[in-house]
């Protein structure tokens, strides 16, 4: 059991003053998605359900919401896919296996991880385009994947630091391959650390904005963050009601996923592989 | 299942300028109980590792019986191995990590139920093969572990000081199950240990390693008897052999003032004088002071000094009273008396 410092009320008390902007914002746009109007945080002229309309319809021009929504499922769904895939058998690698260059790899690796995504974007697009990936939701997907690789691999390579040696010589002496070792015994005991990297990576890929943006153009691939991000771009009145409403609608998996996900999430910085 | 005779060739491990296992000869005969006897860090767990494939020697050669077996893969050999800490799989049931090594053969499932259940009822853990690893005592996690190891009919065993992470208690009945297994499968096998007592107590052969090197293979008896030098002198039996440094003469033994009459056939040079304490007798002999006196039971140990720091231990009967600081004899029976060279080596008998 924790124990509670003797300062324990202050820090509730600062935590929960420093929430509230937090809190106003999203009661902001709960309020605003649900009225016609909104000054300050008082609703104005009675509950409507007006600005939920891009659920059946589409709005001026756009594709309907629920292409989006595949789009990012899609796309949130495939970089974990791929991220967890690719770190777990380079996270074994480095953790288990000696092969020339590896310190200069592990170096690189987390270099990589150093640079903002942004000051590569120029080159990505001129790398998408000879490849023939530009506008193509694989093209973001593989970018998405390999700019959070460092993460994902270093993450696992300290689950897997922590496996047992001699575990792993057993089941190579009971007849296992290398691989064999890694798929039977290696994976099933880092299940926490892909687990919290799979929320970790479904959430970061879902929430990603900048690279869908540069690298799609036609509408009907647009992400979530896109669709939102069309309704303020334009240089026409900003429906606020509509804005909000959408908004909310983008939140809502995000919401479902830490709920279900949040154990994992915290091994993330606990390590554990116990239980 | 029957065992197969192991040969070492000129094998040796060396981790980037360590040497773990210097060049190495041994033979272990079909079906033979042999103990790899150490320190830590002498090279016994090394050199298993070898044998089971986990580490590539340096240089050498390993055969099971003809066939050369140190390129092959772990998974060729067909050995079986227990480890120090078990290494049990901690997210399968006790039977999913019995049955593992059947399933990787892709044996049909009636049969693994069939096996699985055979080996469990020989160690008796038939009761707990649906718990996992971490609900399970220390000692039943070193008999699944030794079921998981035996299950497919090895012809080799390793065994890994299995019994280290034992309660005293369940050690002995252990070390005596471990013989029972051994005498019934009849399987080569392999303990390594750095306990003299369970290398004696369980092996046909005891293989004696220090820092690496190989310095005597033998039965319990023949190292008791011919240890080959002062550190398998001082390292097997219990209390250890007394060694004292000095010179031979005629007839003498000379280490600072005190002089022990030793055979007539002793080369005249340095060298160290080893004697074991149930060898030496209180009475006629060397002037000496009793410093401690230890009652053990059915014996009783006495440290004395024979002046000038030179200090031995005396097991001897408890009808002998010593009282500690009081003026005893010591005698040294010239029959019992080892001769070691400079370099270690015993030069005599």
């Amino acid at each position: 059991m924790p124990l509670r410092p003797r300062s324990w009320p202050f820090v509730a008390i600062a935590v929960v003053v420093l929430s509230l902007p937090i809190v106003g914002g999203y009661t902001w746009l709960l309020l605003s998605s649900l009225s016609r109007e909104v000054h300050g945080l008082l609703p104005v002229g009675g509950f409507h359900l007006e600005n939920w309309r891009f659920l059946w319809e589409g709005v001026e021009g756009r594709p309907s919401v629920w292409v989006a929504l595949g789009n990012s499922f899609l796309f949130a769904a495939l970089v974990a896919a791929l991220e967890v895939f690719v770190s777990s058998m380079a996270a074994y690698a480095i953790s288990r296996m000696r092969f020339p260059g590896r310190p200069l790899y592990l170096g690189l690796v987390l270099v990589l991880h150093a640079f903002p995504a942004v000051s590569l974007l120029i080159a990505i697009f001129y790398v998408l385009r000879v490849l023939g990936l530009f506008d193509t939701l694989t093209g973001v997907i593989l970018v998405k994947a390999s700019l959070d690789l460092p993460l994902g691999i270093w993450l696992l390579k300290g689950f897997f630091d922590g496996l047992s040696w001699e575990v792993e010589m057993a089941a190579l002496v009971d007849g296992a391959s290398r691989w064999g070792t890694f798929w039977r015994i290696g994976l099933p005991l880092i299940r926490p650390g892909l687990l919290a990297l799979g929320t970790f990576a479904l959430l970061s890929a879902w929430g990603e904005f900048i690279l869908p943006y540069t690298l799609i153009v036609s509408s009907r691939r647009w992400t979530l963050a896109l669709y939102l991000q069309s309704l303020i771009g334009d240089f026409t009145f900003v429906d606020y009601g509509l804005l909000a409403a959408v908004g909310l609608y983008y939140m809502v998996p995000v919401i479902a996923l830490f709920l279900l996900g949040q154990r994992y999430l915290l091994n993330i910085y606990g390590g554990g592989v116990k239980g | 299942m029957k065992g197969i005779s192991i040969t070492l060739r000129g094998l040796s491990k060396r981790f980037g300028n360590v040497w773990a296992l210097r060049p190495l000869d041994l033979e272990i005969r079909a079906g033979e109980f042999m103990a790899f006897l150490g320190p830590s860090g002498c090279g016994k767990t090394t050199t298993l590792l070898l044998i089971a494939g986990i580490y590539r020697p340096t240089t050498g050669e390993i055969y099971f019986g003809d066939r050369r077996v140190d390129l092959l893969p772990p998974r060729e050999r067909d050995v079986g191995m227990v480890f120090q800490s078990y290494a049990l799989y901690p997210h399968l049931t006790v039977f999913e990590n019995i049955a593992f090594p059947l399933r990787l053969k892709g044996m049909p499932h009636s049969l693994i139920q069939e096996r699985v259940a055979s080996v469990a009822s020989l160690l008796g853990i038939t009761e707990i093969l649906s718990r996992r690893p971490g609900q399970i005592s220390g000692g039943q996690q070193q008999r699944t572990a030794i079921a998981r190891a035996l299950v497919k009919e090895p012809r080799v065993l390793l065994l890994d000081e299995p019994l280290s992470n034992l309660d005293a208690q369940i050690r002995l009945q252990a070390r005596s199950e471990i013989r029972r297994l051994h005498q019934e499968l009849g399987i080569t096998t392999i303990l390594v240990t750095h306990d003299q007592a369970e290398a004696l107590a369980m092996a046909d052969r005891v293989a004696v390693f220090r820092d690496g090197r190989l310095h005597q293979v033998g039965t319990a008896q023949e190292l008791y008897e011919r240890p080959a030098d002062t550190f398998v002198a001082a390292f097997v039996g219990h209390p250890p052999m007394n060694l004292l440094e000095g010179a031979v003469e005629d007839g003498f033994f000379r280490a600072g003032e005190v002089v022990i009459p030793v055979p007539e056939s002793w080369p005249r040079g340095e060298g160290v004088l080893g004697v074991r304490p149930e060898d030496l007798k209180l009475g006629e002999g060397v002037p000496s002071s009793a410093r401690v006196v230890e009652p053990m039971g059915r014996e009783v140990l006495v440290t004395a000094e024979l002046g000038a720091g030179k200090v031995v231990k005396i097991l001897t009967n408890p009808q002998v009273r010593v009282m500690p600081g009081s003026a005893i004899q010591v005698s040294f029976p010239p029959e019992k008396l080892y001769l070691f060279g400079q370099d270690g080596r015993r030069i005599a008998p």
